[in-house]
């Protein structure tokens, strides 16, 4: 079905381009300004001198320690949410009776509790266990309120696969087990992948829980510790912008090679 | 794929399904650190504790105090408003660019790549970078004094307001927007011919079978956007800090200024529980709208 360009639409949408590109540009041109040139011309200009001065300053103060510990808190909050997330969902999806229905539903609820109002008791928690101001501190509670969105899109996936295939495992003699490593993993490829991207990306983006729950400067992750440059570095802005992208980097380069899965899964979670 | 055997005088396979054990550790880790702690929050509500000597318990007081709190209504109102302003910006703009972008020629597709990028900062970055963008000394308003004038947009209670409104609009429309291409491909495009050859032009097929083709989107979305809006926290520490005055101080924010600034963590369990009493209100009445708690077709693909 051809249908005759939109010009209106088309119109509008290149607003909204201006609005999404001029602030990423201001971003990107502001990190590679010297900081003399910052104050004189504004974020919004033609670059006239370039400098990495910037982002030297900003490893220096030790961010690429912050990323390291990112790093380290994202795939191990993916490693947890999976090992824990696969088993519950091919169970809600093939399992029967009320109790695996009760299990669903309680995840669904638990989409919606806020992490902020429970983080008073989640404090008292991890300070209990010995964990305050350590990585674990802050992967046990992330892995935890990652998991009703990851519950959700790998039962979606599972479920699409054909009641078929389950019966030939049957037939072959397979146990749950069996089935669930030789079928339903290798068929929820994509879903998990889509799982994976989520949850590295709420770690990664995550604020409350490494603010409150680690202090020192070894735990240190991005987002507290571009919270700390805000005070640091107030007066040399270039500085805290080359910061603010530096701690996207990572992410870009996840984008990059799992764009589709990203894509899909936000695409997919708005229901039909 | 597994070989198939085939078996003579076979009895039917029983088809073995994996039983509740499955989820058990799962739901145990679950329990402990999400179910829990909403648990402890309801029970904290009712003590004073300062964090250091155990939990004193005090029946009421906090609520009795919650209830006449002015800050406390100031804060609802400030919440409420944010949540309000969010949805009525981004729920339209949203719906408009998904359905656009939803389209097949080839430049949407590279738009709506561009589109995507602000979901790639957190809200942290989003936050610091935009402080410095709408600085009134070096930021955009310095170089654009004939849109700005000479004020500091974060300076009066509305300005800080709408920029709170623009800057998460920012960061967000974007993910809603993908949330409604998804759901805009999946219309089945017979629906479009018919109307075609019933002579609907473009607006009336808007209306008449994008629009209602979309609720269980439009609910899911707007779900997101209110727990996204009474949980905004880092966006309001680091844009405004809940200023000018305590303008913007929402929910959120004043529970954690209560409880890791004053360290007043029984009141600020009041205020927490509250908190939890709403998202958990919305939520409930947005699935059951949408009837997402009954697993039917509008989970699959999700």
């Amino acid at each position: 079905m051809r249908t005759r360009p939109n010009y209106l639409a088309g119109a509008a949408a290149f607003v909204w381009l201006v609005i999404i590109g001029v602030p990423l540009y201001a971003l990107l041109n502001t990190a590679v300004q010297p900081q003399t040139k910052y104050t004189d011309r504004g974020p919004i200009s033609i670059p006239s001198a370039l400098t990495w001065e910037n982002f030297t300053t900003v490893v220096d103060s030790g961010f690429l320690h912050y990323i390291w510990n990112t790093v380290i808190v994202a795939v191990a909050t993916v490693a947890i949410v999976l090992v824990l997330a696969v088993p519950i969902s091919y169970a809600v999806v093939r399992g029967r009776g009320w109790v695996t229905k009760g299990v669903f539903r309680l995840f669904l609820l638990g989409l919606a509790i806020p992490s902020q109002a429970v983080i008073i008791p989640l404090f008292l928690l991890i300070n209990d266990l010995g964990l305050y101001d350590t990585l674990w501190g802050v992967i046990l509670p992330t892995a935890a309120f990652a998991l009703p969105v990851t519950v959700l899109v790998l039962s979606g996936g599972m479920r699409d696969i054909s009641n078929e295939l389950y019966e030939a495992m049957a037939l072959d003699g397979a146990n749950p087990a069996r089935t669930l490593l030789t079928l339903v993993i290798p068929m929820s490829k994509s879903s998990i992948a889509t799982a994976c991207v989520f949850t590295a990306l709420q770690a990664w983006n995550g604020f409350l829980f490494p603010l409150i729950m680690t202090q020192s400067e070894e735990t240190k992750l991005v987002t507290p510790g571009l919270y700390n440059f805000v005070s640091e570095y107030g007066a040399n802005v270039p500085a805290l912008l080359a910061a603010v992208l530096m701690s996207a980097v990572p992410i870009l380069v996840v984008y990059l090679f799992a764009r589709r899965a990203l894509v899909a899964g936000l695409m997919g979670a708005g229901g039909k | 794929m597994s070989r198939v055997r085939v078996r003579d005088r076979a009895a039917p396979p029983t088809l073995e399904r994996p039983g509740v054990a499955w989820a058990v550790p799962g739901l145990l880790f679950f329990l402990v650190f999400a179910v829990a702690p909403m648990v402890g929050v309801l029970y904290l509500s009712l003590t004073h504790w300062d964090g250091l000597n155990p939990p004193e318990f005090t029946g009421l007081d906090n609520w009795s105090r919650f209830l006449g709190d002015s800050q406390v209504r100031q804060s609802t109102l400030a919440t409420g408003v944010l949540l309000v302003g969010n949805i009525a910006v981004q729920a339209p703009i949203s719906i408009l660019l998904g359905v656009w972008a939803a389209g097949s020629q080839r430049n949407r597709a590279v738009l709506s790549a561009i589109f995507f990028l602000p979901l790639l900062l957190s809200t942290a970055a989003t936050a610091i970078m935009w402080r410095q963008l709408l600085d009134p000394n070096f930021g955009l308003p310095s170089k654009f004094d004939w849109l700005f004038g000479s004020s500091n947009p974060l300076g009066t209670q509305q300005g800080a307001v709408a920029c709170l409104v623009l800057v998460t609009s920012w960061q967000f429309i974007p993910f809603h927007s993908l949330l409604y291409q998804g759901a805009a491909r999946s219309i089945p495009h017979t629906l479009y011919q018919a109307a075609e050859i019933d002579g609907a032009g473009r607006v009336r097929q808007f209306l008449h079978i994008t629009l209602p083709q979309l609720r269980n989107t439009i609910i899911t979305s707007t779900t997101f956007m209110v727990i996204g809006g009474l949980t905004a926290f880092d966006i309001v520490l680091l844009l405004t800090n809940g200023g000018p005055g305590t303008d913007t101080s929402i929910l959120p924010f004043s529970m954690y200024q209560t409880a890791f600034r004053t360290y007043d963590y029984g009141y600020a369990s009041a205020i927490a529980s509250f908190l939890l009493l709403l998202a958990t209100g919305a939520s409930v009445l947005l699935t059951k709208l949408s009837g997402y708690d009954k697993m039917s077709s509008t989970l699959e693909g999700l």
